[in-house]
């Protein structure tokens, strides 16, 4: 019997000539990541274990991103002392004004790549698995323990298919077409599972928004979100790799714990209602609701891509006087391309407060938390209560181009209701 | 070792969000955390918890980010143990990691209700309702998970590992 997308990259780093969903296995990894909330607990672990230096310094990167530029003393104290970690060991770092967020930066650098196994202290991990490789996020515990042995126990995951037929409608990406399947299968719809995503509409999504749906498969609780590497995912990755790599792809007679296939045909953009990614709705049925600030940004949403479709609805427009939008590029040098682009300018003369990259209000950490009562579009991931301040703060989440309609009508609305009126 | 408490009782979908809220993950050991634990669903539970009570929860217990305060948090809180239909797994291997003992059973969740007072045994899986006078049994652990625990959890565990590789 064949073995799916997971199974073989799994299989191929236990020395094993095949591994079935269930069994649990010791997995060589290919790259380790903490940020500046995990890895202090990560690095009190991995000095429990006495052990004088990680498995491999090219192997290790600690980012700073959660709360950087520090938003405090004690979030200060906790960069200091992984920085502090990352140079007495030599591990991959970037200083603010250089690095990003960690699951838009790593990828783009080429830090992982096709074929391997990645595990992070962080949920979003998972993102890489875009680029056809087992990603997965744990706690720092188990990433102290992968940073000093470069390995760790795994249960192998069943896979879940999902095949996606159809061309996407304009103002459609990645992000609603993640959206709607969580909306369809809940968020324990592929929970201890792996999703590994196919189908035309997948073939013809570019590697930014590839990224996007990958990295919200932790929220239908999946291990990890895998697409097979194709055209566009080699030519992404030989401009960036960093060193070799092996790139894997499922057996033909692979065996699925589950196939689905969607028409994406008529997908709409869509918006998750509070408090769940769980509650997607089609836009059009999604209530008007009035909004007090809009987020553009995150490991979801923060790409040049995102940025670009944001400031098409918002060239020559203004945010609505009553609302906040905060624009935030999820790298540098996605920060310096939208720069030269010119994208930076349309945000703050529409009246948007842009800044350097870091997750800030993504997690509700700061740079926009919500007060009471107050409503969000974010393009970010999770909309929890509480996710971004108050927990009677209400988040909707959705792509970049309805956040900036919203941002502009002041309530949530989709981008053909604010370009049928003429720029200004 | 039999755990015994009283019964906190919360839906499906319970997130770390609401678990430890972002907002305190400035914090890092469990006695910081614990005045915080699950403020935003159930303000007065730092107040009213007791040391041994135990959190009974529907599915999907622990979902979203993969922060160890969360089960860091349950513990400084005096929580013995949590009770779920099911749960996330990041939350899982981190509770397994960390030493809070974690228990899936449909039937217990189903059979309890705020206030029952539990007595668990871990070896067994054994949970009894004291109050309501009823016996349920969870699902076992695989044998290297009740491995990990024995060693006392995951960092104790690859210590001895990497002795044992050194010799
Ligand atoms: S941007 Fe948000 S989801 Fe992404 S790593 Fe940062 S906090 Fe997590």
């Amino acid at each position: 019997m064949g073995m799916t997308l997971a199974e073989k990259i799994l299989a191929a780093h236990c020395d094993r000539q095949e591994v079935r969903p269930g069994e649990l296995i010791n997995c060589q990894v290919d790259f380790v990541l903490a940020n500046d909330v995990t890895a202090p607990l990560a690095i009190e672990q991995f000095r429990k274990l006495g052990v004088p230096s990680v498995f491999d310094r090219q192997r290790v990167a600690m980012i700073p991103d959660h709360f950087t530029p520090n938003k405090d003393i004690k979030s200060a104290e906790n960069a200091k002392m992984m920085k502090e970690f990352a140079l007495e060991q030599g591990l991959v770092y970037y200083e603010q004004g250089r690095g990003g967020v960690e699951h838009a930066l790593l990828p783009d650098d080429g830090w992982v790549l096709p074929g391997e196994v990645v595990v992070g202290a962080d949920s979003h991990t998972c993102t890489y698995g875009a680029l056809g490789c087992f990603a997965t996020g744990m706690g720092s515990t188990d990433i102290g323990c992968a940073m000093a042995t470069g390995d760790i126990w795994m249960r192998v995951p069943p896979s879940l298919k999902l095949v996606y037929q159809g061309h996407l409608n304009a103002w459609v990406g990645g992000k609603d077409i993640i959206l709607h399947t969580i909306g369809d299968i809940g968020t324990d719809g592929a929970l201890y599972s792996a999703m590994e995503f196919h189908g035309e509409a997948i073939s013809q999504l570019p590697m930014e928004s590839r990224l996007t749906m990958s990295n919200m498969a932790i929220e239908a609780g999946a291990k990890a979100g895998l697409m097979v590497p194709d055209a566009t995912t080699l030519s992404y990755v030989r401009a960036r790799a960093r060193r070799e790599w092996q790139a894997q792809e499922p057996d033909p007679d692979a065996e699925y714990a589950e196939v689905r296939e969607y028409n994406v045909e008529a997908l709409e953009p869509t918006v998750a209602l509070p408090h769940s990614p769980g509650n997607a709705v089609p836009l059009s049925q999604a209530p008007r609701v009035e909004i007090d600030q809009v987020f553009i940004g995150s490991c979801t949403n923060g790409r040049l891509s995102d940025l670009r479709l944001a400031a098409q609805v918002m060239e020559g427009r203004q945010v609505h006087p009553r609302v906040r939008c905060i624009v935030i590029p999820c790298t540098n040098d996605v920060y310096i391309a939208a720069l030269k682009e010119g994208l930076l300018a349309i945000f703050a003369e529409a009246g948007c407060a842009v800044s350097t990259p870091t997750c800030g209000p993504c997690l509700g950490g700061y740079m926009g938390i919500l007060a009471e009562g107050e409503r969000c579009v974010a393009t970010t991931n999770r909309n929890f209560p509480g996710r971004m301040g108050h927990p009677k703060a209400e988040v909707y989440l959705g792509n970049p181009a309805v956040a900036a309609a919203s941002a502009v009508a002041g309530r949530l609305a989709g981008p053909e209701e604010v370009l049928g009126s003429a720029p200004k | 070792m039999t755990l015994r408490g009283r019964v906190h009782k919360y839906g499906a979908n319970v997130d770390t969000d609401v678990i430890i809220p972002a907002r305190h993950l400035n914090l890092n050991t469990a006695e910081e955390l614990a005045p915080h634990c699950m403020e935003d669903i159930d303000a007065e539970f730092a107040q009213r918890v007791r040391p041994g009570d135990v959190i009974v929860a529907d599915t999907n217990f622990g979902c979203g980010s993969s922060r160890e305060h969360a089960p860091l948090a349950l513990k400084g809180a005096g929580v013995s143990c949590v009770v779920a239909k099911s749960f996330a797994r990041i939350f899982y291997r981190n509770a397994i990691n960390l030493g809070l003992p974690i228990l899936e059973c449909a039937e217990a969740v189903d059979g309890s209700e705020a206030g029952d007072e539990l007595a668990v045994e871990l070896e067994t899986g054994t949970i009894r309702n004291l109050t309501k006078d009823s016996e349920f049994k969870a699902k076992p652990y695989p044998e290297f998970m009740l491995e990990l625990m024995r060693a006392g959890g995951l960092v104790e565990y690859t210590k001895r590992r990497l002795a044992s590789e050194k010799r």
